[in-house]
């Protein structure tokens, strides 16, 4: 069997690979893959641990949480499609007006 | 020891994804390269016994947002990514940042190991779709209600803010 | 015991009468002011005169606290007020001589602006002269004793829109600072060896003490309090502060500078005898300056020419008559001395006032001359005066003057030497101010035909144009031909004062007539038990204290052939100064100036003041500026205080600057300080041990 641990630092080394991702790229739509990335990473933590629960609750009530934990996955994605219409919208406005997908020219925000 | 090559195979390709997508200067290349990450992750759910979950993932995820992301490429005709330095910060002291988190996070699970234990593929009871439902709907209805909400506003925020102002 | 006599009144009397006139005065005219003042004056000296005479019915000393004041640990000084013998003659003189000078000053300021706020500074300092010497304990008199060098300081610069004016004030008042700081030492030295500073305990405590043949610690105590006494009267070499004092209106240098305030230092020694009697060596040494204070002052006030200045002078020399007398333990004396002092010098500097006045402005005495005719009354009241303080028998100065002269010579603290120059001092004082009054009242009128020689001139400029700022309201300036008729006499306001001081100086000396002239010293008797009080009585090589052990110094019973020779020698060389004054500028007035021609340096000297000012201005007071502007003001305020205070702005601005970088719009430095963050608070959380 596959140690737990396996699971949780594979969905580490995704989340920093996106946050790396965040961190170099330029263009606006691919660091919005990068977060993207950074929520599967998440979701696998999840249901990583909703299956140990499953495998190693005590009481009765327990019983709840490994189901849970995949409700949660639902919920995650949901949002996670949400935003990402949302935030293309937003890419989109932005493109009509700053004519650019890179980031760093869209830095009106300074102080 | 099946279970372990398989999740090795699969971890290897859902790394190799993530790290192309890094590489790549074309973002529709990225795009594809997310794609084949979330695949490779559906089928770890799989190995995990949760099929709901897998079966979402390829539904919602690398079916409808990956498509949108691709039609987002394809209408704004992204080219391939110009250089441009913007922040030195973000080079310098987010990178190491970044690699101190991951080193830290898996140094915990590292040393950690013993006590966590291991993963069995499950039974059937663990990722079938009618518990999942039944508890997403009588004890996470109000959540559930509220998603459907949520959606609604961005599906409204996202006509909004895609018109072309006139 | 119950407060019968509720002594407290006494100053509070002139307080009341300085707050209403301060407070309310500007909106009074002139009549009301003054009848404020005048009456709040006569109200304390009548109250004083029934308390006295219902004290000494019931028995001196009289001493009741009224309240505590503070209280901390075992130390407590209580607001108390102490009447015996000694205090009686000052609240008498204090009350009796300023109420006199505030009626002359009724006539003298009438023109001048600032009225009300005269009178408020005037009863202020009779509230706190009033304090110092009715105190029963040494905390209240250094109240006192601060006070009137605050109400100087207020009424030297009076005139505060002139330079000079503020000038001296601040200087009596930073100079005075320097006693103080002493006699504060000395205080903190009495409460810590006898745990309270009330004199009956104080001298209680040190009654028990032998006297001290070494640098004991009644000496240190007694030489601090000295020094605090030096520096309110004007002795070597805390003088500096007396002459310059005379930018003051004159009713001012009669009052503070003559007669009352600077005679608080005497007062404290007397106070004090105990303490000194029993130090040895702290008696020398204020014997020792008062001597040279005497002679000092005595020559510098012979080559000034300002008639302010040359009774300023001579104020410092009598003060250290004074103290030259407390220095060889005859206390009373100097009492005595400091009473008939304050007659005859009050009314000196009250005839000098009237005399510029009449002359409408003019204080320099080479531009006076030929007044007895045109003043007659101001006159014979400075005639007499001049008389009383040159020590001519009958008048009041003599009888004061040679008991202390007698005593130096007689008395076993005393010395011959210090005699020999004391009577050379008398000479000298006689000669100068006979010089004052030919100059002024004989010869003829030189008022605007002389010209004066440059360095004179500068000297005295300050004072002369500071008077003759002043009178400038009443019309007067600086021009000889005065604005209403010419020389003329002082209006009877201020001549009633005169006359009653003139009498003062007559018969006030009566008092203390001594034993060999066939009089019963009724003074020396009065102030015995003050003196009893505090003398030593255990056994020493001085054999007169034991066999007299019961009697005061003064009763001694001396050779009378002795006591005449030394009366008459001191008689003699005032006469002897008269002469010389009279040829010198009576008979033969072109004489001065060929004399100083030929002694041109020393005269140079002496009339710039042996340039002690310029000294201590060289030794202190540029060094403490350049201090002050270099280290404390450069250094500490600027530098370092609002360094710091800058400093803290500047540094959270330039924080502030640092951190606005971070807001630079770029979204990558900001998921880069992130995922920095995050970094850190995993590796804390760790280190918290969450992962174990």
């Amino acid at each position: 069997m596959v140690p737990l641990a396996w699971y949780l630092i594979l969905s580490a080394i995704l989340f920093c690979l996106g946050v790396l991702g965040f961190l170099i790229k330029r263009n606006i739509i691919t660091i919005f893959m990068s977060i993207e990335l950074m929520l599967n990473a998440v979701n696998l933590t999840f249901v990583a641990f909703a299956n140990y629960w499953n495998q190693h609750a005590v009481a009765v009530s327990d019983k709840i949480v490994p189901l849970s934990g995949q409700v949660f996955v639902f919920f995650v994605m949901v949002v996670a499609a949400a935003e990402a219409a949302v935030g293309l919208a937003i890419i989109i406005a932005v493109f009509r007006t700053r004519e650019t997908l890179n980031v760093d020219r869209v830095n009106l925000l300074k102080l | 020891m099946v279970h372990e090559i398989l999740f090795v195979i699969f971890g290897l390709i859902c790394v190799a994804g993530a790290v192309n997508l890094l590489v790549q200067r074309h973002p529709i290349n990225s795009a594809l390269s997310l794609v084949v990450v979330m695949a490779s992750l559906a089928l770890i759910y799989l190995l995990l016994g949760a099929e709901f979950v897998a079966a979402i993932q390829v539904i919602v995820y690398a079916g409808a947002i990956m498509v949108l992301f691709v039609f987002v490429i394809m209408l704004l005709n992204a080219g391939v990514e110009e250089r441009s330095t913007g922040s030195k910060v973000a080079l310098l002291l987010g990178i190491p940042g970044v690699i101190v988190l991951g080193c830290l996070v898996g140094w915990i699970m590292i040393s950690n190991n013993q006590r966590l234990g291991g993963i069995r593929i499950n039974t059937a009871d663990f990722g079938d779709t009618h518990n999942i439902a039944r508890l997403l709907f009588q004890n996470f209805l109000l959540p559930f209600e509220i998603t459907s909400v949520l959606i609604l506003i961005a599906i409204m925020g996202a006509v909004v803010l895609g018109r072309r102002s006139s | 015991m119950t407060d019968t006599l509720h002594l407290w009144v006494i100053p509070l009397l002139p307080l009341a009468g300085a707050a209403i006139n301060g407070l309310f005065g500007r909106r009074f005219n002139n009549a009301v002011v003054s009848a404020v003042a005048l009456l709040s004056t006569a109200a304390s000296f009548a109250y004083a005169l029934w308390a006295i005479t219902q004290a000494l019915h019931m028995g001196l000393p009289y001493n009741r606290s009224v309240a505590t004041w503070i209280t901390a640990g075992s130390f407590s000084a209580p607001f108390g007020f102490y009447l015996d013998q000694l205090s009686i003659v000052m609240v008498l003189v204090v009350t009796g001589v300023g109420f006199l000078i505030h009626v002359y000053s009724v006539g003298y300021m009438a023109h001048e602006g600032g009225f009300y706020r005269f009178f408020a500074y005037l009863n202020l300092f009779m509230f706190f002269m009033l304090t110092l010497v009715l105190a029963n304990n040494y905390l209240l008199m250094f109240v006192g004793w601060e006070g009137v060098g605050l109400a100087s300081y207020l009424l030297i610069g009076f005139f505060f829109l002139k330079d000079s004016a503020a000038d001296s004030g601040k200087k009596a008042f930073i100079v005075n600072r320097i006693g103080d700081f002493a006699f504060l030492i000395g205080m903190f030295l009495l409460i810590k060896h006898f745990g309270t500073l009330n004199f009956d305990g104080v001298f209680k405590a040190v009654s028990g003490m032998p006297v001290e043949a070494g640098w004991g610690l009644l000496t240190i105590i007694a030489l601090c309090l000295m020094v605090g006494a030096t520096g309110k009267s004007a002795q070597v070499p805390l003088y500096v502060w007396l002459p310059d004092a005379m930018e003051g209106p004159t009713p001012v240098s009669a009052l503070i500078h003559a007669a009352t305030m600077v005679t608080a230092g005497i007062y404290m020694i007397a106070r004090s005898n105990a303490i000194f009697s029993r130090s040895p060596h702290a008696l020398e040494v204020v014997a020792i300056i008062g001597c040279i204070t005497a002679i000092f002052a005595a020559t510098m006030g012979m080559a000034q020419t300002d008639i302010k200045r040359v009774l300023a002078y001579s104020t410092v020399s009598q003060l250290g008559y004074m103290f030259l007398a407390c220095g060889v333990a005859a206390y009373s004396a100097g009492i005595f001395h400091l009473m008939t002092h304050a007659f005859f010098k009050a009314l000196l500097f009250l005839g000098a006032g009237s005399v510029i006045h009449a002359l409408g402005g003019e204080q320099d005495m080479r531009r006076m001359g030929g007044l007895w005719k045109k003043i007659p009354w101001t006159h014979a009241v400075m005639l007499t005066a001049t008389l009383a303080i040159a020590g001519i028998p009958p008048f009041a100065g003599f009888f004061s003057k040679d008991e202390i002269l007698g005593q130096v010579f007689s008395s076993p603290h005393g010395s011959k030497v210090l005699w020999v120059i004391g009577v050379i001092t008398a000479g000298l004082t006689s000669f100068y101010m006979f010089r004052l009054y030919f100059m002024t009242f004989h010869g003829e009128l030189r008022l605007g035909k002389v010209d004066i020689g440059e360095e004179a001139h500068a000297t005295t400029a300050p004072a002369h144009a500071g008077h003759g700022a002043a009178a400038h309201s009443h019309g007067h300036g600086d021009d000889p031909a005065h604005g209403h008729g010419g020389v003329h006499e002082s209006p009877w306001v201020m001549l009633g004062p005169l006359v009653v001081l003139a009498i003062g100086s007559i018969v006030a000396g009566w008092v203390g007539i001594p034993a060999f002239m066939h009089g019963s010293n009724n003074f020396g008797q009065f102030l015995a038990p003050v003196i009893k009080s505090g003398a030593p009585t255990s056994p020493t090589a001085m054999e007169h204290v034991s066999e007299a052990a019961g009697q005061p110094r003064e009763e001694q019973p001396e050779n009378p052939g002795e006591e005449w020779a030394l009366a008459s020698t001191s008689v003699v060389v005032a006469l002897i100064g008269l002469l010389i004054a009279w040829y010198l500028y009576k008979k033969r007035p072109e004489l001065p100036a060929r004399i100083t021609a030929r002694m041109h340096g020393i005269y140079l000297t002496v009339l710039h003041k042996y340039y002690i000012d310029e000294g201590y201005g060289l030794l202190f007071v540029k060094p403490l500026l350049a201090l002050s502007t270099v280290v404390f003001w450069r250094g500490v305020d600027q530098g370092i205080i609002d360094g710091l205070v800058n400093g803290a702005g500047s540094a959270s601005k330039g924080i502030g600057g640092e951190l606005r970088r971070m807001q630079s719009g770029n979204i990558r430095s900001y998921a880069a300080w992130v995922a920095l963050g995050g970094a850190a608070v995993i590796a804390y959380m760790i280190w918290m041990g969450v992962g174990k």
